[in-house]
């Protein structure tokens, strides 16, 4: 048979029989891959007259973009901010596990810890592709220690830094880190002296800034964003409670002072514990367009309950409970990322569209990378997922390869 | 002629899909015997359309050895524009079916050479063994293809600038903005489509009733180019009852009188039913 496919040799296939989410809406299409991205069949049929070499059933299935976390702690007895001669093995098994909750991509988050561990640590952990190995690494996200103390949640007091002076900023976050390489978000304080200097420097270098951890007002918040931040670090968690005077930085949901053509993002753990699926519905009707599901997952996700470390702390499972050791603060949570997806639907009564976008399209435009992931746009990366109806992943594809699917064991 | 009356649209539609149904699988067609198929656009045939991918997803026909032939495009207009013909026939059928793009071919508007491209057509055509169904549709001025009126009864594929009632009729797909409504296309001629074994006409609707009365009860006239198929040997009209409100009713009568015959022609071939 004639093939005269004048761009690539390639392989093509041609996923059949699914609902896709293409434009804020699942449509029954097919969706069609050639080497790693989405490909557009009509340009395929009248310009190269070519087809598909492999056809794929999907059953039905809901076809959506593959998920993004930007907070991960770890899971499965794995601490990215322990320091150890071999985090990238953590990683990688991390991101092997994750493929099976759909997650495609993720930033593997330090929480606030000393200087000697991120330089020990960061070099550790490069951007990279995924693949059957696991899901990519999109950059680490850097929680701290630029917090305030009055907000400190679960991370440890003793480690937290102030900036020494605007001019400094840069030397401060360099003595810290120790570098920014691969580094893709960081957590600070806005209120903190100099903050304003720090965000500035790091949107410069193309580090994404989140607001977290603080006690700002809603100027100090604003002016953050008109810096360069564009993202809230768990919204409600660990920053001042919403005052009709006062909104703090709950209040960028709604400020008529964010740039135009700027858009603020915000992190929501919807594990049903973190937030009261009241105040999940408040976010989500005030500003849908921002809302970015994220785990938060610490190192006991996957693993049973007992006690666990975290960073430099021990903290306690009790059910689907995180508590530092000893207190009732809590502490991360161990939710999986198609968990909160199910819940975040569940919880708001939004669309299928609205929460599948949550965990992709969303975590994809707060890192700037939409034009490539986060879509099943013609020319993204055909990293994507196979769900069922009730939003259980089926299978999950990076580059179009199958990388992982759900057992007929697993399914009984 | 044969002028079949059903209810309404989607039984004409259902109607029209099944007797191209029956043509193809009566042709036995394969890999040295391809069925030519002429096929329209716009809104008449979309339920036809609907109904063959219905048809293909039931295992019922296969478009593996069938050979498409569009009746028209614009001019000028990107092929990916949402309003090309191109656009038209991807989303409404070929995505949903098992042709090969190699077998199907559609009028390239914005071609260097409009009358080269023009005069190829008509080599592809009958490079193929000529085109055995003819399918179209027509406008309420009686024009087939973008034969509009005046058009020559013996024309070939060319470049035709279009009517105003068809620029005006089309502004609604371009915004409802005039400027912005391509005001050329090339269309295959009256006497291409003459020239097929078979054609069916497609004609639904109480504004297309005026057309369907010109173009079987009244003389053979270029202002109504449809009216040529009264000299073709084999046509066939499908219409809803709306189409049929300026006919006379002896012809009405005399038409309905015979669909008990006519609905023979798309029963399911019987060695061809599914074996239960």
């Amino acid at each position: 048979m004639p093939s005269n496919k004048s761009v690539s040799e390639a392989p093509i296939t041609q996923l059949l029989n699914c609902r896709i989410l293409r434009d804020h809406r699942l449509q029954n299409e097919d969706l069609w891959v050639r080497e790693g991205k989405i490909l557009d069949p009509e340009k395929l049929f009248f310009d190269e007259q070519a087809y598909a070499d492999n056809q794929v059933d999907c059953g039905g299935a809901i076809v959506a973009p593959g998920f993004i976390d930007v907070q991960i702690n770890g899971g499965y007895g794995v601490d990215f901010s322990q320091a150890s001669d071999d985090v990238s093995a953590g990683i990688s098994l991390v991101a092997q596990k994750l493929l099976e909750h759909g997650v495609t991509s993720f930033c593997p988050t330090l929480v606030t810890s000393p200087p000697h561990i991120y330089h020990k640590v960061l070099p550790q952990i490069k951007v990279q592709d995924g693949g059957p190995h696991g899901a990519g690494v999109l950059g680490v996200h850097l929680e701290g220690p630029f917090i305030s103390a009055k907000k400190k949640g679960a991370h440890p007091e003793r480690f937290l830094r102030t900036f020494s002076g605007p001019d400094t900023v840069m030397a401060d976050l360099m003595d810290v880190y120790g570098g920014l390489d691969n580094v893709a978000l960081v957590t600070l304080a806005p209120e903190l002296e100099g903050s304003r200097w720090a965000v500035s420097e790091l949107c410069q270098r193309g580090v994404t800034v989140s607001l977290g951890h603080s006690v700002a007002n809603l100027s100090q918040a604003e002016e953050a964003v008109r810096h360069g931040a564009s993202f809230i670090t768990h919204l409600f968690n660990a920053m001042l409670p919403f005052h009709h005077r006062d909104p703090g930085i709950v209040g960028l949901l709604t400020s008529e002072h964010i740039p135009a053509g700027r858009s603020v993002y915000y992190g929501m753990i919807a594990d049903g514990i973190h937030t009261n699926p009241a105040a999940l519905r408040i976010a989500h009707r005030a500003h849908p367009k921002g809302l970015v599901l994220v785990t938060d997952a610490i190192a006991a996700m996957g693993l049973g309950p007992g006690r666990h470390k975290l960073g430099q702390q021990d903290v306690q499972i009790c059910g689907l409970h995180v508590y530092v050791a000893g207190t009732q603060t809590l502490s991360g949570s161990i939710a999986t990322m198609d968990m909160c997806v199910r819940h975040f639907k569940h919880a708001t009564g939004c669309r299928v569209e609205e929460a599948l976008e949550a965990a992709s399209l969303h975590p994809a435009q707060l890192l700037g990378i939409s034009q490539s992931k986060g879509t099943l746009d013609f020319g993204s990366h055909a990293d994507f997922v196979l769900l069922d109806d009730e939003l259980n992943v089926k299978a999950t594809f990076i580059s179009g390869q199958e990388v992982w699917r759900k057992t007929t064991q697993e399914q009984q | 002629m044969k002028l079949i009356i059903l209810n309404d649209y989607d039984a004409s539609s259902e109607w029209a899909a099944k007797y191209i149904r029956n043509k193809i699988l009566l042709f036995k067609p394969g890999p040295d015997r391809f069925f030519t198929l002429g096929l329209p656009t716009g809104s008449t045939p979309l339920g036809c359309y609907k109904k063959l991918i219905e048809y293909y997803k039931k295992g019922e026909i296969s478009f593996q050895y069938v050979k498409t032939f569009n009746m028209d495009e614009y001019v000028g207009l990107p092929r990916d524009h949402p309003e090309s013909y191109h656009s038209f026939m991807w989303n409404n059928f070929f995505k949903h079916i098992d042709i090969r793009a190699e077998n199907t071919h559609i009028l390239d508007g914005n071609a260097a050479d409009l009358q080269a491209e023009c005069d190829a057509f008509e080599e592809k055509i009958t490079a193929a063994g000529g085109i055995e169904l003819f399918v179209g549709g027509i406008g309420p001025d009686g024009h087939i293809a973008f034969n509009e009126p005046g058009s020559s009864l013996a024309s070939r594929t060319r470049v035709k600038t279009l009517a105003r009632d068809t620029i005006v009729a089309n502004a609604r797909f371009f915004d409802g903005d005039l400027s912005k409504v391509p005001t050329m296309a090339l269309t295959v001629g009256v006497g291409t489509v003459m020239d097929a074994k078979e054609v069916m006409i497609l004609i639904t609707g109480p504004h297309k009733a005026f057309a369907l009365y010109k173009a079987i009860e009244d003389g053979v006239n270029h202002m109504w180019t449809v009216s040529a198929f009264q000299q073709h040997p084999q046509t066939v009209f499908v219409c809803d009852e709306d189409a049929t409100l300026e006919l006379r009713v002896k012809t009405v009568k005399y038409f309905k009188g015979m669909m008990h015959v006519h609905n023979k022609l798309v029963e399911l071939p019987q060695d061809l039913e599914p074996k239960k």
